[in-house]
């Protein structure tokens, strides 16, 4: 039993909802110092393991990612985070490739995190969980290499914060993958990154019902809380053109403004639905550990700045996508990762992608992104 | 295949690593790769060519040469390849100069303005030299600095740079430029082919 009848997780598992889930028995020493045991990572798979096991392909979620990227997500009811990509005949085809995801260390679809109930306590961990970085949601993963004997994954790819666990899969595994595609993502959080992802943990902490983060042993939810940290992370997906194409000063089902502090404008309304469906499948205290992880994520830290020295001599394929309007991981930081791998003669490929679409473009239908990276894909597989 | 890609290819040695400055939509790349075993990397400053490359699976980075090359440590490519492309860099001193340092061994190639038929363009009709190598009008064009086979000659002489290998092309004909010839060969070829050296 990991979770309490309260926990979020609960929720989920009460739905009796067929969560494939990998208990983990080899102890995880994690960054913070703290070492976990037979613990649980939940994970989904698409396609089949061929007999060589060469077309296997790690995908890594992003913040409130999970790991049902295609088809219908059973929680939700919607289309999963990277249908546009993953799928039969789409750019990662899963007619062709295996593919594997699993919900990050400390998120909430079944993978050990705050919501999870401690044995020794019979209480939802909520904040006594221990911090997770990166470094360990990687690290965890690495199991799944074992379970499915696999000696070599074909490729591993992921944007935003699965870009950063693309990144340092690479660095702890450096011959464990072909091709690696980290997309819309950064080497190191920025200070920007870092004060956004802090609004949001305010905001969590801001709610009443939070407490402390044993809202979920009291019967409470801080959906106030994670509604607004969602709003304002969502800005930050989204560009000023795009924003201004798609809402404007455009107004909310009514002809004039209400003199009134309602969603007057649609972009208010939108906003509001954005942040009200998020609580309902978010859990607030997995949204505090994994803006923290993105925080502390610094590849280069370790190497005293020089980032080259993360990626040692690895063989493995890079290809690194950014796209233009996106200003949370813009292409100069992305460049900073090319320009890395080439002070080290890595074999590395790098376009920026035009897309009014912001952070979010490698979320949606970019055509020019989905075919670039479906090409790119299939000529490193057929090069086997 | 274009007959100077065939010449650039016969320049470079097998198992070696080499950058393709400017490498289009990857078709040296592509050849170079298939015959030569060769490592290979290219830069690409447009956006389509960057993905039709990509797509291809080639390792090519879009960027713009004159920023981008700063990137590459000294001598990290044994050859580096510069087709076409001289002429349209707003300093070419400093892309000859990047290239030497980031590759053992340069391989530039210019379209000669010194070419007769050019000269002609200019001299009978008065206006500026439209021809199969230089297709845009002066007001479109992309070079901003074009050259002649000699001018690029005299350009190495003076920064003491080696010129292992002088070539003029002219309707598939290659032969070897020198002291003796260079006038010759800076009327009648369209293309001149050079492999250069710190």
């Amino acid at each position: 039993m990991f979770f309490s009848h309260n926990s979020f997780l609960a929720k989920i598992m009460n739905k009796n909802l067929n969560i494939k889930s990998l208990l983990i028995d080899k102890p995880l020493k994690l960054d913070c110092g703290k070492t976990i045991n037979n613990f649980p990572l939940a994970y989904e798979t698409y396609g089949s393991l061929n007999e060589k096991k060469d077309n296997a392909i790690l995908v890594f979620h992003a913040l409130t990612g999970d790991q049902f990227i295609s088809g219908i997500n059973p929680i939700t009811k919607k289309e999963g985070w990277w249908s546009y990509a993953v799928g039969p005949g789409k750019a990662i085809d899963t007619d062709k490739y295996f593919v594997i995801c699993a919900n990050v260390l400390s998120g909430c679809l079944g993978s050990f995190g705050p919501s999870n109930t401690n044995k020794d306590t019979n209480k939802v961990y909520g904040t006594t969980f221990p911090i997770i970085t990166i470094n360990d949601m990687v690290n965890a993963q690495h199991n799944l290499l074992d379970f499915f004997k696999i000696e070599k994954l074909f490729a591993i790819m992921g944007g935003s914060m699965g870009g950063m666990q693309v990144l340092q899969f690479v660095s702890n595994f450096p011959d464990k993958a072909k091709i690696a595609i980290p997309i819309a993502c950064t080497s190191s959080h920025s200070a920007q990154n870092i004060a956004f992802n802090e609004l949001g943990r305010q905001s969590i902490m801001a709610d009443v019902n939070w407490l402390n983060g044993d809202y979920a042993n009291q019967n409470k939810n801080p959906d106030k809380g994670l509604s607004v940290a969602r709003m304002a992370a969502h800005i930050t997906y989204l560009s000023k053109n795009g924003l201004q194409e798609k809402f404007g000063r455009k107004l909310q089902e009514r002809d004039d403004l209400k003199f009134s502090f309602d969603a007057d404008f649609q972009i208010e309304s939108y906003l509001r639905h954005q942040g009200s469906v998020f609580v309902d499948r978010f859990d607030a205290n997995s949204y505090l550990y994994i803006t923290r992880a993105m925080d502390y994520f610094d590849l280069s830290k370790k190497y005293n700045g020089n980032l080259s020295k993360a990626f040692g001599k690895t063989k493995t394929k890079f290809l690194v996508i950014s796209f233009t309007s996106d200003w949370l991981y813009p292409t100069s930081e992305n460049k900073e990762i090319v320009i890395a791998l080439n002070a080290i003669g890595a074999d590395v490929a790098f376009v920026e992608i035009e897309s009014d679409k912001g952070h979010d473009s490698f979320l949606l239908d970019v055509p020019e992104f989905l075919n670039t990276l479906k090409n790119y894909i299939n000529n490193s597989y057929s090069k086997n | 295949m274009k007959q100077e890609f065939k010449i650039i290819s016969d320049l470079i040695e097998k198992n070696t690593r080499v950058l393709d400055v400017g490498c289009g939509d990857g078709t040296l790349m592509q050849f170079l790769q298939n015959k030569k075993e060769i490592d290979i990397r290219g830069i690409e400053i447009s956006k389509e060519n960057s993905q039709k490359c990509v797509s291809k699976g080639l390792a090519v980075i879009e960027g713009d040469a004159e920023k981008d090359l700063s990137q590459f440590p000294d001598g990290s490519f044994d050859f580096v390849i510069l087709s076409q492309t001289l002429q349209a860099f707003l300093n070419p001193e400093i892309v000859v100069k990047e290239l030497l340092r980031v590759g053992k061994k340069a391989i530039v190639t210019v379209p000669n303005f010194g070419f007769w038929k050019v000269r002609l363009h200019l001299l009978i009709k008065g206006t500026m030299p439209i021809t199969k190598n230089l297709p845009d009008e002066w007001y479109n064009t992309p070079n901003l600095h074009m050259c002649t086979i000699k001018d690029f000659y005299k350009f190495c002489h003076e920064r003491n740079i080696k010129l292992d290998k002088a070539l003029a092309l002219h309707n598939e004909k290659i032969s070897s430029i020198n002291e003796a010839n260079l006038n010759i060969k800076n009327l009648s070829a369209e293309l001149g082919i050079f492999l250069i050296e710190r």
